[in-house]
């Protein structure tokens, strides 16, 4: 019997040896990869109440942290809120790190590698940890213009870049939301804050599903693009092919036509040449070529300027990837080159778009990051414009700029035309049903030595406001950034 | 060996030394939470501290009259685990909960309980009389929390709780004292029959089938408590203190064979069947999923939260009060493991599970040392239960196994619990005293016991096994008779 006790105890024991290197595991062995854990809220508790970095707009912070209460010695404190939510995003106890605050976190905690020296420093000195302010390629004037032509109450984003170097001069949309509340603190107070800011639809919280990183809208007639790029490139089409232009067209098979639109001066003609196509935005010369073309050239010319693609690293916010759909039929394929059916962009990609024609073809990697300064403000990291992908050649840029020049100067985005200046654009009118659309401009200028490129969109507007709110509203900040 | 070194001693002193060591780890751990609260030390923390170590010398004086050779290490280290898990759940309540007090009320309640049942019961012997009253019991204790008015429903998924006025209370907890008596006295009356018969097949004997009965009985006991009270943790728990105490009265490997082949069996079938037990299993496989992760109930959300909260403890912890234990659901009761992981880290953890060890090793060597066959079963058994459901759920935590509804043995905040095992660790004390004191002179008469007639183990701890070559009869139920 004695002899079963000690065995039973062995027995006892190995299951304390097992408890033991579970323990020892848990804490010490896999700690770090539990520590680094998306999940874990206590790296953020940790550093909550720091000193972090400032995010800064034109020298001016737009997020910085400001001596807290006794319970926490720092509090985050957003400036001008609702017009860089979207950027900044928010650094909340109870619903975690969002945007740029996310994204930036490494620098703006002061714990990025760059930064070592600098936290040595503080061990010894004994200061609190004080982490890099971050620069935005933003200009605070145009980001507020942008803001403001956007009115209250309407959905929609704007986007403006330097298509040359990718930076990001202002990105902005609306419904937008005030950072400070749901990082207050008072954990009821982020609560309600929080609670009833997700029940605003297309708020953008989130930017990687709303917003202009994040909303996956139907892009409309700015697609025709890409038809144009890819048909160009294909060699069978050339300046002055002649694209059949019949008032609908319809499909083996099946009932369904597919119309041309409306609202320009498509009707008059039977044929047309690229240049008519795209300056009255007619549907079926598009959904002709594709179907010439066929899927995989169209697939093909989309990614190359993004779709289904990523946008780099330089962005540092989260995005969502644009879609062009796959195995389409013949009558999907036809309405997806007129960028209907389930062909999704986000206002960020369709600004990446027309950069790229605006680039020469060349499509730069979309930048927010000016400079990374340490707090002793020296430059830790400055990010340089980046080559993307090449989307298209020289000459079919070039050619697609010639033809979105006459689009604003004979065309339906003559809103857009600014006196003086060669601008080049595209609008689209995406159909939602229900007589509303999502209404596109976008556009670059000036067309010769593109400076800015414009994308403008607003969601589930009627024709005349979508006209109203698109190409003049673009032609605003056309002016506003070429006159400065 | 002197003559003095065979003569027993009591051993009170050490206690007594000892029991300022762990009343003065406990305290202190409350002075420091205190402290750290800022709520400096005021009548509350004297009161707490004070009616503890009066409490706890009470008992101490109750061993010098009633028990003056019990084991002097298992009173120091049992309120030395019942210190530490009062200091946290007092540092873990949110200003108003008064669930410290709460514990501090039971700790008393239940030491008054183990003082009484040493003060009345006299000799542990006495139980084997209630064998059967021990059966009934149980399965009544068992069955309470299923009968309508008594039951308090489903609390968290399981059955187990039923309505005292104002309070809750897990007859389970006792049920596993009375189990545990019932299948001591059972086997010891009845070993030698299971024992002898059955058929070899290999190295292993198996018993005949009509012995298999109390197996069964346990089986389906296990099996009951898994089905109606959903409680996976008491089902194993129940079920290896049986299988342990079957292996110790016979000696024969194959019982454990074919309990773990059965517990096995059901656990398999009843991860298929019972959705409660697929999900717990679920949840520990998968943990770090994210769908398994927000799934409520029965999500991981619980183990994978302890586990940032251990990982962020690391080596050394953050420090009594320091961490965010809080962050982790029910971090004073079912992941109090957790919680001292974070605080106390590795080390201290290692400490705790350091103290169970040695207490679980103290009262299997109160079953050695005791000479009755009913003592060495209960003591080994309520040895061993105490290890195993520190297994189930320090493994449970550190999701070595699937995590069960346990509680933590003197840690976890939950009165039946606290009562339950001072009541064991009464009777630890009871049958350590037995065996530590000395024999009884009544007349000798040779070889009835078998593990009399053994030569005695050799260890170095040679006093207590000189005696047993004394081959007293302290089996005989009439010695227990002469002790009253």
């Amino acid at each position: 019997m004695n002899q079963a006790i000690r065995h039973s105890w062995i027995a006892a024991i190995a299951m304390f040896a097992l408890i033991f290197g579970a323990i020892s595991y848990v804490q010490v062995v896999g700690a770090d990869e539990l520590k680094a854990n998306p999940w874990n809220r206590r790296a953020i508790l940790q550093n909550y109440c720091n000193d972090r970095g400032a995010i800064l707009v034109g020298g001016s912070a737009i997020a910085e942290s400001v001596p807290g209460n006794e319970s926490c010695k720092f509090q985050r404190r957003y400036n001008q809120p609702e017009l860089y939510a979207g950027l900044t995003g928010y650094f909340s106890r109870s619903y975690g790190v969002t945007g740029l605050e996310s994204a930036m976190d490494a620098q703006l905690a002061g714990s990025a590698d760059q930064l070592f020296f600098d936290r040595i420093g503080q061990l010894f000195l004994g200061n609190q940890p004080k982490g890099a302010s971050v620069e935005l390629t933003i200009d605070p004037k145009i980001q507020k213009l942008a803001y403001d032509l956007i009115p209250d109450g309407q959905r929609g984003s704007i986007v403006v870049t330097d298509p040359k170097t990718g930076n990001i001069l202002a990105m902005v949309s609306k419904p937008s939301y005030d950072p400070n509340l749901i990082a207050s603190q008072d954990v009821s107070k982020e609560q309600a804050a929080y609670n009833a800011a997700i029940k605003v639809p297309g708020i953008n919280l989130n930017p990687s599903v709303s917003g202009p990183t994040g909303a996956l809208l139907a892009p409309g007639s700015v697609f025709k693009l890409v038809d144009t790029a890819a048909a160009l490139k294909s060699g069978k089409y050339n300046a002055d092919s002649v694209l059949p232009n019949p008032a609908q067209m319809s499909f083996p098979g099946i009932q369904y036509q597919l119309p041309n639109y409306a609202g320009g001066n498509c009707y008059t003609r039977n044929t047309a040449s690229f240049a008519f196509a795209l300056q009255q935005s007619c549907n079926t010369p598009f959904a002709s070529i594709a179907r010439d073309l066929g899927e995989k050239a169209i697939a093909e010319q989309a990614s190359k300027f993004g779709f289904n693609s990523d946008l780099g690293d330089q962005l540092k916010l989260d995005y969502a990837r644009s879609i062009f759909p796959s195995n389409l039929d013949d009558a999907g394929l036809a309405q997806s080159a007129i960028g209907q059916r389930d062909v999704r962009a986000t206002p960020l990609q369709i600004a990446v778009m027309t950069s790229a024609i605006a680039n020469s073809g060349v499509q730069m990697a979309p930048n927010l990051i000016k400079a990374v300064r340490s707090p002793d403000l020296r430059v830790i990291d400055e990010p340089k414009p980046v080559a993307l992908r090449t989307s298209t050649t020289p000459e079919i840029a070039g050619q697609i700029t010639e033809w979105m020049t006459s689009v604003v100067s004979e065309g339906i985005g003559s809103g857009a035309a600014v006196p003086g200046v060669e601008v080049a654009g595209k609008t689209g009118t995406a159909e939602l049903g229900d007589g509303l659309n999502n209404s596109w401009f976008t556009g670059f200028a000036p067309a010769n030595d593109p400076q800015v490129s414009v994308t403008v969109v607003m969601q589930g507007v009627d024709i005349t406001a979508g006209a109203q709110l698109t190409s003049p509203n673009a032609k605003r900040i056309f002016e506003a950034v070429l006159n400065k | 060996m002197s003559h003095a070194d065979t003569m027993p001693k009591p051993r009170r002193n050490v206690e007594l030394l000892l029991l300022v060591l762990a009343l003065s780890v406990s305290i202190g751990a409350n002075a420091l939470i205190s402290i750290d609260e800022q709520t400096s030390l005021d009548t509350d923390f004297w009161f707490q501290s004070s009616l503890l170590a009066v409490a706890s010398l009470v008992f101490h004086v109750v061993l010098r009259l009633r028990a003056k050779y019990a084991d002097p290490v298992i009173l120091p280290l049992v309120v030395a685990l019942n210190g530490l898990g009062l200091a946290m759940i007092h540092r873990l309540d949110a200003p108003g909960d008064d669930t410290g007090n709460n514990q501090l009320r039971w700790t008393v309640i239940a030491m008054a309980v183990a003082i009484a049942v040493i003060w009345f019961l006299k000799d542990h012997r006495v139980l084997r009389r209630f064998t059967y009253i021990s059966l009934a019991v149980s399965a009544l204790l068992l069955i309470l929390p299923l009968v309508p008015g008594i039951s308090a429903g489903e609390i968290l998924g399981a059955r187990v709780w039923i309505r005292l006025g104002p309070m809750t209370f897990q007859p389970g907890e006792v049920a596993k004292i009375t189990l545990a008596i019932f299948f001591a006295g059972y086997l010891s009356s009845n070993r030698d029959l299971i024992m002898l018969a059955g058929r070899k097949i290999g190295p292993m004997q198996f018993p005949r089938f009509k012995d298999m009965g109390p197996m069964i009985t346990a089986w389906l006991v296990s099996i009951g408590v898994l089905i109606f009270q959903r409680d996976l943790g008491s089902s194993v728990l129940f079920f290896g203190l049986f299988i342990v105490m079957i292996y110790v009265a016979t000696s024969r490997i194959s019982w454990v064979v074919i309990g773990l082949t059965l517990i096995l069996g059901g656990g398999f079938v009843a991860s298929k069947v019972f959705s409660h037990v697929g999900l717990r299993i679920d949840s520990w496989l998968n943990a770090f999923t994210e769908e398994v992760f927000g799934r409520s109930p029965g999500g991981s959300g619980q183990i994978v939260e302890g586990l940032f909260g251990m990982a962020s403890g690391g080596l050394v912890g953050t420090g009594l009060g320091q961490g965010r234990p809080n962050l982790v659901p029910f971090a004073n009761s079912d992941m109090i493991i957790a919680s001292f992981g974070e605080e106390l880290g590795l080390i201290g953890l290692f400490a705790i599970v350091m103290m169970y060890l040695l207490l679980f090793t103290r009262g299997f060597r109160a079953a050695l040392g005791t000479r009755d066959a009913f003592g060495k079963l209960l003591a080994c058994g309520l040895s061993f239960a105490v290890a195993l459901q520190c297994f189930v759920v320090i493994g449970g935590v550190t999701r070595l196994i699937p995590l069960t509804g346990l509680t933590t043995p003197f840690l976890a905040a939950g009165g039946s619990s606290l009562l339950a095992n001072w009541i064991i660790v009464g009777l630890l004390l009871m049958i350590s005293h037995t065996a530590r004191g000395p024999v009884d002179t009544s007349p000798m008469q040779p070889g009835r016991t078998p593990e009399a007639q053994k030569p005695a183990p050799v260890t170095a701890a040679g006093s207590r096994q000189d005696r047993n070559t004394t081959q007293t009869l302290p089996d005989a139920p009439t010695e227990a008779v002469k002790h009253l």
